[in-house]
């Protein structure tokens, strides 16, 4: 393929790549931006050309030593949901950019950290993205072949002229905004996009190699196997390698959560919490998906080429071979996606860091002290820029001296190696509030030594050294400084080797240095802030202890200068509000000192924040003891807070059921009166009967004919009958409704309990001309209380014999079990229940006024008694008029009661 | 002159003791036991007094009163109710209607007989 072609589609595709950012950007706010998938892709910024290509040639090397890079990440992933979310909120709340900004702040917002941490990561990923720079000039003349572009000459190096264009993509991208931990979605959708196009292309080359090259896997199988050397190819080379792999997997799981990019696609652009969920399945999935055909193509690579070629390159040269050049161009932009996701992402980071932690801090703040927003928002970017432009530059320089002699895979492997220094002081400092600043910066340094002589040294000598004498004896020649073998350890690869030895000398000088060390207050108020789980939590600018004299109009100042008037009044405004301070307050608290230090680490770095607003402040020095005591009470406070809200919840709760309960009462006193009421009404009647006739004979009784008389003794006595009635049904009733009787629960032949009301009514029946049909004649077992039920059934009955036709009445009476339950009719051929009357009759002392007799024997609650027994079995009760006219009650009760 | 009275009450004992002491003391006594009965008999029959029950099926007291007092030729009847209710609402509710005595259940038959001839003397 010419050169030219090529450049064109590079050009072409950079082009959309400017489009996608542009689009994000402008779409920053929308549902297609702001989405789990894109943060889950955004995380495959992980998937650098060292896995695009690399991890090829490692599987054709050195078999499944390629696998350990992926299973550290699989390994960490479900950890996320705890320790990434804790991070997350952290640098959320504290405005972080980076992951310096993130460890310094931890301890204490501690300048000399801050630079240390920004160097590693310089250190650690330089020599990645000339990896990267080496990748795009290698892979660019595979496709073109001609190699006339291959040129000591850097203004005739294409991959000079490439990395200058990303300089420029991302200059002009990530410097729009001052505030470094504002989120730059552009960046983050192109590098999706990217993700899913390297993803393609790979699993695409995956199944070209796999399936239109070779017959399948178990072709290629068959095929490797019957090689020389295929046994070193599929399975660790003893205990050793084994070693080597787990150290390797620890490397890679320190990796995901500090690399400089993996930090800033994590945590600094994550958007939502809960995006997380998807992530830790996705992510892995889509590492795996990476994976499937890596073996395939190295072995189908080793078939077709053996050892003529590098096997980083398989990738591209297998289709070329076969003369698809389609395939190839795919794959190169696959890898160039790779690329160039990767250098954005890292330098975007990377010259955050610079400019926060390591230029501002270190030289520019007095002039920014004396400078306007506008002019100092300038500069920042400048700095950002240049910063930008000489990481990239530098990586050049590396990628043009050194990394054309080596591996992909090792280059990687050194950066991972150097970015792990982070290890103890990141993870430990996130549990253990004792961790110190001191202690940090002296672990780093002492395992930066460990890795300078096992690693670094030897690479430049063997870059570059006449003689490997020093390698092969170790320094002075004593043989346990031997720099692969430190302390005869000669069983691991010179990268496990070097991370083994500087992770432990790391850590234990980090763990000594700082219990050794007292620490200052404010180190020791970070760490509770972010150790404890409770102030994590709520990470409330209560937390923040500070003790002196500030005056509101100074830190206004100070914040002008770097963020202008308007957002200067308006985040204090917001400040006041949610703090409840009157907005022309003049001392400044804790709270405000904390909230300044934070709105302007975004855009100067931590700090140079705390630097710049103690300048104007004068800060008395707390003890330790009393920092502990004051964080202390606020988290107290904080519980307090939390216990009188739930407390005051608790009280509205109440006083709503209170209301409820009370309006309840009231309803049920009001039933209550006019129950008594009707009762008294209903008592009074037959009292007006007996009185009456009580009356009249006292003072008649002589007057009278013996018939009178009798008739009004017969009439006291059925009125005394009728009054004792009344009082026992409104007993009854008041019992049934109050659910103070226990029901006497049995099983009885409901045959028998019919048969029984039946008997009992047949005088009364007789005596109205009425028959009693009983048309069902069936035993069924059913549980209930008999009496009860007998009452019910003699209500009903009775109630039939009484409103049945006068000239041939006939009371129905039928039962039929269905389903576990019992359903029995009583209906009459009488005038049925006026319509107007169905829905009261179950009502207490509700009479029919369609009754055959002037007045019916019945108190009145007769319905009522019977539909409280019935509702007691579970049951329901109710009437319909039948077609001819008959009113027909029905009730149904279970077969089992509970 | 003979008195005519009508008692209005669905309570056959009530209505028993009252039939039997105004007929003792001379009064022509008519008898209804709901209201739709009473206004029956009222077209026919100019009582002097009607003793109304408020509480019966169909056709209760107060609409029994309502009618009466809507009859001219029926504007000279006295009304007396008979009732066991005594809330003051009640009360009232009658007295609005134009009734001329409230007597409380249950009462004794010769007070009645007594305010009965008294009012109508």
């Amino acid at each position: 393929m010419s050169n030219y072609a090529l450049i064109l589609i590079i050009f072409a595709y950079l082009a959309l790549l400017f489009y996608i950012v542009h689009w994000g950007n402008k779409q920053s706010r929308s549902r297609w931006v702001n989405n789990p998938y894109v943060y889950t892709l955004s995380l495959a910024v992980y998937c650098t050309a060292w896995t695009y290509y690399g991890s090829v040639g490692t599987a054709a090397e050195s078999g499944i030593m390629f696998l350990p890079i992926y299973l550290g990440p699989i390994i960490a992933i479900p950890l996320w949901i705890v320790v990434m979310r804790k991070i997350i909120r952290i640098a959320k709340h504290n405005k972080i950019a980076s992951i310096a900004d993130f460890i310094s702040l931890r301890y204490g917002r501690d300048k000399l950290l801050g630079a240390i941490v920004t160097l590693v990561c310089i250190v650690g990923t330089v020599p990645y993205i000339s990896l990267q720079l080496k990748a795009i000039s290698e892979t660019f003349k595979v496709m073109t072949v001609d190699s006339q572009f291959d040129s000591k000459n850097i203004l005739h190096d294409s991959t000079f002229y490439i990395a200058l264009i990303l300089a420029v993509f991302v200059t002009f991208f990530s410097t729009q905004k001052t505030d470094a931990s504002i989120k730059n979605r552009g960046i983050i959708v192109s590098v999706a996009f990217e993700a899913i196009l390297k993803l393609a292309f790979f699993l695409a080359i995956g199944i070209y190699v796999t399936f239109y090259m070779f017959d399948g896997t178990t072709d290629i199988y068959n095929q490797i196997s019957q090689t020389e050397n295929f046994e070193k190819l599929i399975g660790f080379d003893g205990i050793e390698q084994g070693l080597d792999w787990f150290f390797l997997v620890l490397l890679s799981f320190f990796a995901i959560f500090l690399l400089p990019r993996q930090f800033h696609v994590a945590v600094v652009e994550n958007d939502r919490e809960k995006h997380l969920k998807k992530a830790i399945w996705l992510f892995p999935l889509y590492l795996l998906l990476f994976n499937v055909f890596v073996i395939f193509i190295a072995w189908g690579g080793k078939l077709t080429f053996g050892d003529t070629v590098n096997s980083d390159y398989y990738t591209l040269l297998l289709p070329l071979q076969n003369g698809n050049t389609l395939i190839a161009l795919l794959v190169f932009l696959g890898g160039f996606s790779a690329v160039i996701s990767m250098v954005v992402i890292s330098t975007i980071a990377l010259s955050n860091m610079v400019s926060n932690n390591l230029v501002i801090p270190y030289g520019f703040l007095d002039k920014f002290v004396s400078g306007n927003s506008e002019g100092n928002e300038s500069y920042i970017k400048l700095i950002r820029r240049v910063a930008i432009f000489s990481i990239i530059i530098l990586a050049y320089i590396f990628y043009a001296n050194f990394s054309v002699q080596m591996s992909l895979y090792s280059i990687g492997l050194i950066s991972f190696v150097i970015i792990a220094l982070l290890a103890p002081s990141f993870f430990i400092g996130l549990y253990w509030n004792r961790g110190a600043a001191r202690g940090t910066i002296a672990g780093i340094i002492s395992g930066f030594i460990i890795i300078l002589y096992t690693l670094i040294i030897p690479f430049i000598i063997e870059a570059y050294g006449t003689t490997d004498y020093f390698i092969q004896n170790g320094l002075f020649g004593i043989e346990a400084l031997r720099p692969h073998a430190l302390f005869g350890i000669d069983f691991l690869s010179p990268a496990s080797h070097a991370f083994f030895w500087s992770l432990i000398v790391n850590t234990i000088v980090y763990l000594w240095v700082s219990i050794s060390s007292k620490g200052n207050y404010r180190e020791r108020n970070y760490a509770e802030i972010f150790v404890d789980p409770k102030v994590t939590s709520s990470l409330d600018d209560n937390a923040y202890v500070w003790k002196g004299e500030a005056y509101v109009i100074d830190i206004k100042n100070v914040l002008i200068k770097f963020l202008g008037v308007e957002r200067t009044e308006r985040a204090l405004s917001l400040f006041f509000r949610k703090y409840d301070i009157a907005p022309d307050a003049q001392l400044a608290d804790a709270r405000l000192i904390n909230f300044s230090e934070k709105l302007l680490t975004g855009t100067i770095g931590g700090a140079s924040a705390k630097i710049l607003i103690s300048s104007v402040v004068k800060e008395d020095e707390v003890s330790l003891v009393e920092v502990l005591k004051i964080l202390e009470e606020s988290k107290e406070t904080i519980a307090s807070n939390k216990l009188l809200k739930d407390k005051s919840r608790q009280l509205t709760e109440l006083t709503s059921q209170l209301k409820d309960v009370n309006s309840e009462l009231i309803e049920k006193d009001k039933q209550k009166d006019e129950f008594l009421d009707t009762v008294a009404h209903e008592l009074k009647t037959p009292l007006t009967g007996i009185r009456g006739a009580a009356e009249l004979l006292l003072d008649d009784a002589d007057e009278m004919t013996p018939e009178i008389r009798d008739q009004f003794l017969r009439n006291i006595l059925q009125d005394s009958d009728r009054f004792a009635r009344l009082i026992h049904n409104i007993l009854d009733f008041e019992k049934l409704s109050e659910d103070r009787e226990e029901l006497m629960l049995k099983k009885y032949n409901f045959r028998e309990t019919l048969k029984h009301v039946v008997l009992s009514l047949s005088q009364v029946a007789i005596a109205a001309n009425v028959r009693i049909k009983v048309t069902t004649q069936r035993d069924v077992f059913i549980e209930y209380d008999e009496d009860r039920i007998i009452q019910v059934l003699t209500n009903l009955l009775s109630n039939g014999i009484k409103f049945a036709n006068k000239e041939d009445g006939i009371v129905w009476v039928q039962y039929k079990v269905s389903k576990k339950v019992l359903n029995v009719s009583v209906s009459d051929n009488g005038l049925g229940v006026p319509n107007e009357d169905i829905d009261f009759v179950f009502d207490k002392f509700y009479q029919s006024k369609n009754q055959n007799t002037i007045k019916p024997e019945g108190s009145g609650l007769g319905l009522a008694i019977s539909q409280r027994i019935i509702e007691r079995h579970n049951g329901t009760i109710e009437v319909v008029n039948d077609e001819g006219g008959g009113a027909n009650f029905k009730f149904e009760i279970p077969v089992n009661q509970q | 002159m003979i008195r005519k009275i009508l008692i209005v009450d669905d309570e056959p004992n009530i209505v028993m003791t009252l039939e039997y002491a105004f007929k003792k003391k001379g009064y022509e006594v008519f008898i209804a036991r709901d209201g739709s009965e009473a206004m029956e008999i009222l077209k026919h029959n100019v009582p002097d007094m009607v003793l109304l029950d408020i509480m019966m099926p169909q056709v209760d007291g107060y609409q029994t009163l309502e009618w009466i007092r809507e009859n001219e030729e029926l504007k000279n009847v006295k009304v007396i109710f008979l009732t066991a209710k005594n809330k003051s609402t009640d009360v009232e509710k009658g007295m609005n209607l134009g009734v001329n005595k409230y007597m409380t259940k249950p009462f004794s038959v010769k007070k009645i007989v007594n305010e009965v001839t008294e009012m109508l003397a």
